[in-house]
């Protein structure tokens, strides 16, 4: 039935393009000078009955579900619906039957339940194209009806795609809005369980409660700091290694590559940026991670296997391509008479670089790094495969250390409650992961924006 | 219309500073200057004119190599300088640009502060011991782009916040302070509205007594006003050269009288 209504309006919107467009032609064959052409008059009817069709249709099959839902539970007989069961379980037991899967012998006002749900379905579909067929034909005559030689058929149909491009837009902001509420709504109820003293500044993180009551487990402990600083600690790790490598080769193939070296490198860094974190991840536990625990042996220094140094070497090497790119773009941005200035006066080009470009494009870079660092503090899917699962106050990058992001991870895999603060605590930690990162992000596009308008 | 009668003109004796002999240039297998030779007097203000796209441009970043950085141009040729020549293998063009300072176009003062902006050069070539050296350089050098007045309570302020004839000025007091000896200016004025180039016009007249300045422009009229040689180039050759007012008012060749009165160009 959904199928049709789709047809239905589809054939409509089309039925009206073509109407209008031919009575707007008539009317310029008779001889009248029309404001808009009449490809705008055919736009316009097909907009006007496809956009309100279509949002009458969606909503239909959005709301229809729970509609039909109601209607079932509440036309239930009196007294099966009792405190003592869950009328969700009922519901769904109905739903289930409804769809065919009948488990042992159920009650008949639950088979005759079923029944008036598949029956209020079909006639939910029927009324559906009906509307539908309706609004279709009354939209279609109205857009007839306004076929006229001075009728503004271009502004017409343009404020309408306009409506369109601010929905699409918007669909961005509130999609933002309803994550961060969803954070911030599970974050409250979590620092309801836990004191949000205790999670900011606690040392201790060990999220291992007990989820039955007879269990026996740790008691459970929600201070953020050690998990944050193992993120520190990989994070600067990355940027450590991603930082100098990234503007190095971004000055070399600026500044000083022949264009022949140019050409093969550039693709090949651009490459980097294109492999997926999980093989980063692969190549973090499965190449690095051993031959760093081999270096520790050859060299008497205990190297645990899933070092930070790894995890965030690796991260680094993903984070080149992102920072080279910046930077690149950054010193080409400079202008060539500031290159020239700088080399007429006899500077050489390591002088040009340093003194001239690199504290113009300075702006440029800072704003990639800092993007880089964001992108680090929320990488996943390396730290989930290199880095460690024990959260432990030290810096010492040889050792295992655990991220924001790898906890997430962990706290919301398995059989887990999500009313335990165990499970809530991943939501505080996204929250926390996501004001930071909003944070370092608005410096970030500062920073960049000012550096652009150095030189419009 | 311009003073010849300067004391120290009279004093010191003109000799040639630079002399072009056979020059040619080439971007890719494009001939931009033919078969060029010129000879350019110290202590005097020669403007190259011509139509655009006549190679005068070119010709002047031959005299510092600038052309050196682009990759598809190639000079052929010799140009001497006090004697040698500065496209010999064993000269550093590095060195060679600090004896021959460039204004461009368009004024490209750094986005340091107007201080660092002229004791750039001086750093790089180590010409001051302190800082004390170096405040000096730094306003004699503005001194003698007639920017010290307007500046000397704001040095800490950055350069690019200057109107567009402050910063020329600015791009000129900033090649003056590495003493070169040749000043090339390659449009100086193009950017600036009349009253400041009529102050740039008159900083080349003064700039005159310390060195050779060679100026191109599209103004005739500014060719006329500040300098005392001309150069006509037109199609990639040098056409006529000679002294200003010969060229202004008795041009040898057709095409340089086409040219200044308005028929070509």
């Amino acid at each position: 039935m959904t199928g049709l209504a789709f047809a239905l309006l589809l054939s409509a919107s089309l039925a009206g393009y073509v109407m209008n467009r031919r009575a707007a032609l008539a009317l310029r064959d008779g001889g009248q000078r029309l404001h808009s052409l009449g490809m705008f008059h055919g736009l316009y009817a097909l907009l006007l009955v496809l956009v309100p069709a279509f949002v009458v249709t969606v909503l239909w099959i959005m709301l229809q579900g729970s509609a039909i839902n109601a209607l079932t539970m509440s036309g239930l007989p009196d007294g099966v619906v009792t405190d003592a069961v869950n009328p969700q379980l009922i519901l769904t037991e109905i739903q289930s039957i409804a769809g065919g899967r009948i488990f042992g012998e159920p009650e008949p006002w639950k088979l005759e339940a079923a029944e008036r749900m598949n029956s209020l379905h079909a006639a939910s579909g029927w009324l559906l194209v009906l509307v539908v067929a309706a609004l279709s034909a009354a939209l279609l005559y109205t857009s007839r009806r306004q076929v006229a030689a001075d009728f503004r058929a271009r502004q017409a149909a343009e404020r309408i795609v306009m409506g369109l491009m601010i929905t699409c837009s918007l669909i961005a902001v509130f999609v933002t809005i309803g994550i961060v509420f969803s954070l911030v709504f599970e974050s409250v109820r979590f620092f309801q369980m836990v004191p949000l003293t205790d999670f900011l500044f606690g040392t201790r993180w060990e999220p291992q409660i007990p989820i039955r009551a007879d269990q026996v487990a740790a008691e459970g402990a929600f201070g953020v700091i050690p998990v944050f600083l193992g993120t520190l600690v990989i994070t600067f790790v990355a940027i450590f290694i991603a930082v100098p490598v990234g503007l190095m080769s971004a000055i070399y193939l600026n500044e000083f590559a022949s264009r022949s070296f140019r050409a093969v490198a550039k693709p090949i860094l651009e490459l980097l940026a294109g492999i997926p974190t999980v093989v980063y991840g692969f190549f973090a536990i499965l190449t690095v991670a051993p031959a760093l625990r081999a270096w520790g042996a050859a060299l008497g220094i205990p190297v645990a296997p899933n070092t930070a140094l790894a995890a965030g070497g690796v991260m680094g090497i993903m984070l080149i391509p992102f920072i080279s790119s910046f930077a690149d773009d950054a010193l080409s941005a400079v202008p060539r008479s500031l290159r020239d200035g700088a080399i007429a006066l006899g500077a050489t080009r390591s002088e040009t670089v340093l003194n001239v470009l690199f504290p113009a494009a300075i702006p440029g870079i800072m704003g990639g790094v800092l993007l880089a660092v964001s992108r680090a503090i929320g990488e996943t899917m390396i730290v989930v495969m290199a880095a460690g699962l024990i959260a432990t106050m030290n810096i010492n990058p040889l050792d295992s250390v655990t991220t924001i992001t790898v906890q997430i991870v962990t706290l919301l895999i398995g059989d887990t409650a999500f009313d335990s603060p165990k499970t809530l605590a991943a939501f505080a930690l996204g929250l926390m992961l996501f004001i930071v990162t909003l944070f370092i992000n608005i410096l970030a596009l500062r920073i960049v924006r000012k550096y652009r308008e150095q030189y419009d | 219309m311009y003073d010849t009668t300067r004391p120290e003109m009279n004093v010191d004796q003109l000799h040639t500073k630079i002399s072009a002999r056979n020059v040619q240039v080439f971007y890719g297998t494009k001939q931009a200057i033919k078969d060029l030779n010129v000879e350019i007097q110290d202590k005097t203000v020669t403007a190259f004119i011509g139509p655009s796209g006549c190679g005068k441009s070119t010709f002047l970043r031959c005299i510092n190599r600038m052309n050196d950085t682009i990759d598809s141009a190639r000079v052929e040729g010799e140009i001497m300088m006090d004697g040698s020549n500065i496209y010999d293998r064993g000269v550093d063009p590095v060195q060679l640009r600090a004896k021959v300072g460039m204004v461009f176009q368009k004024p490209n003062p750094f986005p340091k502060s107007i201080y660092d902006n002229v004791a750039y050069g001086p750093k790089i070539h180590g010409l001051a011991r302190n800082k004390a050296e170096m405040d000096e350089i730094v306003e004699t050098a503005l001194r003698g782009a007639a920017l010290w007045t307007e500046v000397k309570d704001r040095l800490q302020e950055s350069g690019t916040g200057l109107s567009g004839g402050q910063q020329q000025r600015l791009c000129i007091a900033r090649a003056v302070a590495t003493a070169p000896e040749v000043l090339l200016m390659d449009e100086p004025c193009s950017a600036l509205d009349p009253i400041a180039t009529s102050q740039v016009e008159e900083l080349i007249e003064q700039l005159r007594s310390q060195f050779s300045v060679v100026i191109v422009t599209h103004s005739m009229q500014q060719a006329a006003r500040v300098s005392q040689k001309t150069a006509f180039f037109h199609l990639g050759n040098l056409v006529e050269y000679g002294d200003t007012d010969d060229i202004f008012t008795r041009p040898q060749d057709s095409r340089t009288e086409a040219y200044i009165s308005g028929r070509i160009g």
